[in-house]
Order: C-alpha cells, then sequence, then structure tokens
C-alpha cells in the first residue's frame, strides 16, 4: 500500500463529536496521479474526512501524513502549502472580490512578498504581481472564464462559480486537489462537462484527485478507486464494477434486501 | 501602474512633489487675509488627523474585515507617548540649543522621532491586543477591543507622570498642517498600496471568507495581526500629531466615544473604501462645526448642533446602509458607466459594473 511515493497517507483516523463517532479507522493511500472516489449516503462522514485532510478539524485518533509529513500539528494553511487544496460542498467563493483576485488569493503561497515590498511597490512586487496576473488568466482560460475576470465572484451563473473555485484550488499548485461535491446541482450537461474537466486537468497539471460526489455517473464514469464510507466506516473499497456489484454498499444505498428485513 | 523610472526614484519624487505642495499650501493659508483663518486651519489640522485615524481604522475593519472599537485606545497611546517624550526628554534640549535654523531642524526631528516611537508603541498594543484576541469574531471581538481601550484611559488617569485626571499639558506646539497633512497622504497611498498587494488580498480573504482563505494559504491569523499592528501604528501617530497640536490631552479625550467616531467614519464611507474613508472623515469633521451657526437661530440659544448631527447620521445609514461608496472606490463609482471594459487590472471595479450586463443565473 502506502510507498515513499505515497501522496497522503491516512492512518486509522478515527474522530469523535463529543459521543458522536463520525468517522472511524479510516485508512487511505493516495498515489500521485490517482483518480479516487469518496462516496457514501448522506451524513457518511464524506466532508468530515475532507475536513481532516485539510487540517479543519483535528482527527481524535490516528494520523495523516502528506508527502510523509504528519500534519497533525499543522494549520490548514500549512497543510495547503504541503500541496493539499480543496473545493467547498456549498461554494465558498470570496464573493465581494472579482473572480481574477480569487484566483491570485488561491496562489497566495506562490506569490506574497513582504508588506514593504508592497508599500514601496518594488521590483518584487511587480514581478510577483505580473506572473500572479499571468497565471491567473491561464487557469480562467482552462475553465472558460477569463471574459469574466473582472467580475465579482458572486454575480458569476452557478456553474461557472463551481469551476471557479476548482481553478482557484488549482491555482495554489497542489499535488493532491480535494474536490467536494464538484457536480451539486449542475445539470446533465455541465456535470459530462465536469467530468472532462476533472479528467484533462489531472493529466494537465499531474496530480492526483480525491472527489466526493453523489453523482453515480461521475464517479463511477472517472473514478479508479472508489471508497465507500457509511456512518463513518469504510464499507467497502475498488473499482467501479467492484463497488457496484458489492452488496454491502447496495445495502447502505437502498437499505436492507426485503427478505432480509423479513418481510 | 509600472513606469521605467527604478521604484525608489519614483517614490522619492513623488514624495518630493507632495512635500512641496503640502509646503507651499501651509505658508499659503497662513497668508490668507480672512478673519479667524486660524479656526479654520484648526479646523482642517483636525481633518486631517480624522482622515489618517479613519483610512487606518479601515484597514482593520473594512479589508481585513475585523470589528475593533479600540481606535481611540491605540491614538492614546501615541498621543500620551510622544508628548512624554518630547516634554520630558527633547524640548528641555532643544531650550538649551541656540535659536535659529538649527533649532528649527531639530525640533522636526525630535517631533518625528516622538511620534514615530509613538507610533510604534501603538502598534506594539495593536500586536499584544491582536494576538490572543483574534481568535474571537464579530461582536466579541468587538467587546474585547471596546474593553482595551478603556483599559488604556483608566491606566493614564492613573499615571502621574502624564498629568492623571488633570491632563497633561504644556506639550510644545510642533505639529503643523504639513507634518499632519503629509502623514494623512502617506496613510492614505500606503493604505491603497496595500490593498492592491498579496498583502492587501489576504485581508480582503480573511473578510469575504476566513475558512476558504486559510484553505488557500492564507495563515489568517498573520494576517489579522498584521492588519490591527498597522492599523495601530498609524492611529498612534495620528495621536502624536493631535499631541503636539492640541498642546494639551486629557483622558476624556480618548473615550469609547473617539473610537465610535472613527467607526462612523468608516462605516459612512463604506467599509472597505479608503476614498469613502476619507470622505466620511471629511464629512463628518466639517458638519458639526458647520452646525455651529444654527443655534444663532434658535430660540432661547439652544444648541440643537449634535442632536442635527445625530440625525443625519441615521438619515444617512438608512438611505445607504453599505455607506456612502459601499466597498468600491469614487473614481469606480464615477467610472461606472464604462460598461464593456473587463480587463482584468480593472479588478473590483467591474463586477458591480457590469452586474447589470451579467447574465441571469441559471
Amino acid at each position: 500500500m502506502a510507498n515513499g511515493n505515497t501522496l497522503l497517507d491516512a492512518r486509522d483516523v478515527t474522530i469523535r463529536f463529543g459521543g458522536l463517532t463520525a468517522v472511524s479507522h479510516f485508512n487511505l493511500a493516495i498515489q500521485p496521479h490517482e483518480l479516487v472516489g469518496l462516496i457514501g449516503p448522506n451524513g457518511a462522514g464524506k466532508t468530515t474526512v475532507f475536513n481532516m485532510l485539510t487540517g479543519v478539524y483535528k482527527p481524535t485518533e490516528g494520523e495523516i501524513f502528506v508527502g510523509g509529513v504528519s500534519t497533525h500539528e499543522f494549520k490548514p494553511y500549512q497543510i495547503t502549502a504541503l500541496g493539499v487544496a480543496r473545493t467547498f460542498q456549498n461554494i465558498r467563493l470570496f464573493k465581494e472580490l472579482s473572480v481574477l483576485d480569487n484566483v491570485k488569493i488561491g496562489g497566495h503561497i506562490h506569490y506574497k512578498y513582504s508588506t514593504s515590498a508592497a508599500v514601496l511597490k518594488t521590483n518584487r512586487f511587480h514581478d510577483a504581481e505580473e506572473l500572479a496576473d499571468r497565471e491567473a488568466m491561464e487557469l480562467l482560460q482552462i475553465f472558460g472564464l477569463e471574459a469574466r475576470a473582472g467580475y465579482y465572484a458572486k454575480n458569476l451563473p452557478y456553474g461557472d462559480q463551481r469551476r471557479l473555485e476548482i481553478a482557484r484550488a488549482l491555482s495554489a499548485r497542489p499535488k493532491l486537489l480535494l474536490l467536494d461535491e464538484p457536480a451539486a446541482g449542475l445539470n446533465d450537461r455541465e456535470t459530462r462537462d465536469l467530468m472532462q474537466t476533472i479528467h484533462d486537468i489531472r493529466d494537465r497539471f499531474n496530480i492526483a484527485i480525491l472527489v466526493i460526489e453523489h453523482n453515480m455517473e461521475l464517479v463511477m464514469g472517472i473514478c479508479e478507486r472508489i471508497i465507500v464510507l457509511s456512518f463513518g466506516k469504510t464499507i467497502a473499497q475498488g473499482s467501479a464494477a467492484e463497488v457496484r456489484a458489492n452488496p454491502v454498499v447496495i445495502e447502505a444505498y437502498l437499505g436492507e434486501p426485503a427478505e432480509a428485513a423479513g418481510l | 501602474m509600472k513606469t521605467s523610472l527604478p521604484w525608489w526614484l519614483r517614490d522619492f519624487l513623488l514624495l518630493s512633489g507632495f512635500v512641496a505642495v503640502l509646503i507651499g499650501l501651509s505658508y499659503g493659508l497662513e497668508a490668507i487675509p480672512i478673519a479667524g483663518i486660524a479656526y479654520y486651519n484648526r479646523i482642517l489640522v483636525i481633518m486631517g488627523i480624522n482622515i489618517t485615524l479613519a483610512v487606518s481604522l479601515n484597514i482593520i475593519n473594512g479589508h481585513a474585515g475585523q470589528f475593533s472599537l479600540g481606535h481611540a485606545g491605540f491614538m492614546a497611546i501615541g498621543a500620551y507617548f510622544s508628548a512624554y517624550l518630547t516634554y520630558y526628554h527633547f524640548a528641555p534640549r532643544l531650550d538649551k540649543m541656540p535659536a535659529g535654523t538649527g533649532q528649527f531642524v531639530m525640533q522636526n526631528v525630535y517631533l518625528v522621532i516622538a511620534v514615530l516611537a509613538g507610533g510604534l508603541l501603538a502598534a506594539l498594543a495593536g500586536y499584544l491586543v491582536g494576538l490572543p484576541s483574534l481568535r474571537l469574531r464579530g461582536d466579541y471581538l468587538a467587546i474585547v477591543t471596546l474593553g482595551f481601550g478603556e483599559i488604556i484611559r483608566v491606566l493614564i488617569l492613573n499615571i502621574d507622570t502624564i498629568g492623571a485626571a488633570r491632563g497633561f499639558s504644556g506639550i510644545p506646539h510642533w505639529s503643523n498642517f504639513f507634518w499632519v497633512f503629509l502623514v494623512a497622504g502617506l496613510t492614505i497611498v500606503i493604505s491603497w498600496r496595500l490593498v492592491q498587494s498579496s498583502v492587501g488580498r489576504a485581508f480582503l480573504a480573511v473578510r469575504e471568507d476566513q475558512i476558504a482563505a486559510e484553505a488557500m494559504g492564507v495563515d489568517t491569523t498573520k494576517y489579522k495581526v498584521k492588519a490591527f499592528v498597522i492599523g495601530s501604528f498609524m492611529a498612534g501617530v495620528a495621536g502624536g500629531l493631535y499631541a503636539h497640536y492640541m498642546m494639551y490631552l486629557n483622558p476624556q479625550m480618548f473615550m469609547f466615544v473617539k473610537s465610535f467616531e472613527v467607526v462612523a467614519m468608516v462605516v459612512l464611507g463604506g467599509l472597505g473604501s479608503i476614498s469613502g474613508s476619507v470622505v466620511a472623515a471629511v464629512i463628518l469633521t466639517f458638519l458639526p462645526e458647520g452646525l455651529r451657526s444654527v443655534k444663532d437661530y434658535m430660540p432661547g440659544g439652544r444648541d440643537p448642533r449634535m442632536v442635527i448631527y445625530s440625525i443625519m447620521l441615521i438619515v444617512l445609514m438608512l438611505t445607504r446602509p453599505q455607506g456612502l461608496f459601499g466597498r468600491r472606490e469614487l473614481w469606480q463609482i464615477f467610472g461606472r458607466r464604462k460598461k464593456t471594459d473587463v480587463t482584468p487590472d480593472a479588478g473590483d471595479a467591474n463586477g458591480k459594473v457590469n452586474g447589470d450586463a451579467a447574465p441571469p443565473i441559471q
């Protein structure tokens, strides 16, 4: 399983909120360039897993390694610096800022300079800002948002806001991208476009992607490996075909078979 | 704007030009033959100090989105510490010097040192307040900063060396139109350059969504403290200039009412709008002064000045709850007819500008 190249290694991770065990004994190793899906019924703990991976929550037990480094004492921004970027289930753009600024903030760790350089507008400032502008526009082009670079993020149509979130996360130049329900609220055509986009950015930026999604077409269509969570426990993992055929997964999604329930 | 000049030469030239204009203005203003020009001059100076206070608080409240009610406290620290330095250390030395150009130069050098020292001590206070209390958000932070401002005032009230409740009198009159507006101008430029930089973007990101900012690699605590340190430094400098203009300080001057006054300027101008803070500071300095004459028309000579002032504030906030300029700047509002321009460096201007042209949410 885990080898020297492992990007992300979550070992036996458990988190409890008071008496509630939200996620228990979760294990996950992600290799470079992998496309992994994380599925499960509502309340299974998928987003909680994301929040632990990105340092928003601290696991009660177990440990998470990013690139071999334990992130236990790390704050979210430090984990981002290790190469993990994410999007949010309920879009969290910087609404009152321009689309371009959203992406530039995404690349904050790569474009920052000292406060004095900012105040004096030194060459360092100009170089960093030019680079930031250029790279941000390139990213916006990939997502077809370049014509709207000057809009307030809140004025974008919903689908564009979802895409902007991905563009902003990519701006951090992650090695691992975490997508939290990227297809939520998208129509079929937009979802198919998104599948293509996810595939493309994986190859283009040579990153690994972990995606939480309810849309089975998307998950089954693009993920090489799928992990199924139910009530905080990993109940199955494997390829799309394996997971689909797994009776435990079917039970988790559809309930117990009628005969087992004694009807 | 990138010029072919090296940055230090560009800034040096800009600063020299500004200094020249200010020197010209300050002599020009003294020379105007109007009765009571000293009174108008005084209001102008107070306006300059208020601009500095409002713009600096705007960095904390408007850009970084940390609601602080302790600005009078930072101002008091700068005012009292710089006054202490001049009164006990610099002024006695200056008195021993022979009168003449040398004394004049040294007086201004001492002023700069004292005021900067006041600003630095205020910045240190901003750091100390910021570090533990920035874990708090919104209302909770407001209460902590409010408490901080009162602590400073009560501390000063009990230090006899700086006058305690009697007030601190005998501060030399070293500050003037020139210094006040030099500082106000620098504050505006620094604030504007910050907001266009990665530092300012980080402030704005913290304001907009702290969790997202953190996920994008922004060390939110660091930037919040940074906003506090920069803002309180400027407030401290403003306080120092105020002390050396008024020649007298009293703890009563730095009651929480003073903090609210500055907050009113920032909110009235539009949280996050630098030009809004400036315009609001100008309005809220002149408004109470302009209303002084109203009492001449009142029966019995009662003064309804503060009543009218308060009513106008209420009306303004009811009609424009987002402040005069919202989050935008003055020129962005007047440029709103230019619709088609969506160049990247037009930035936040175009969001609202194009707002009506933006496609509807599908």
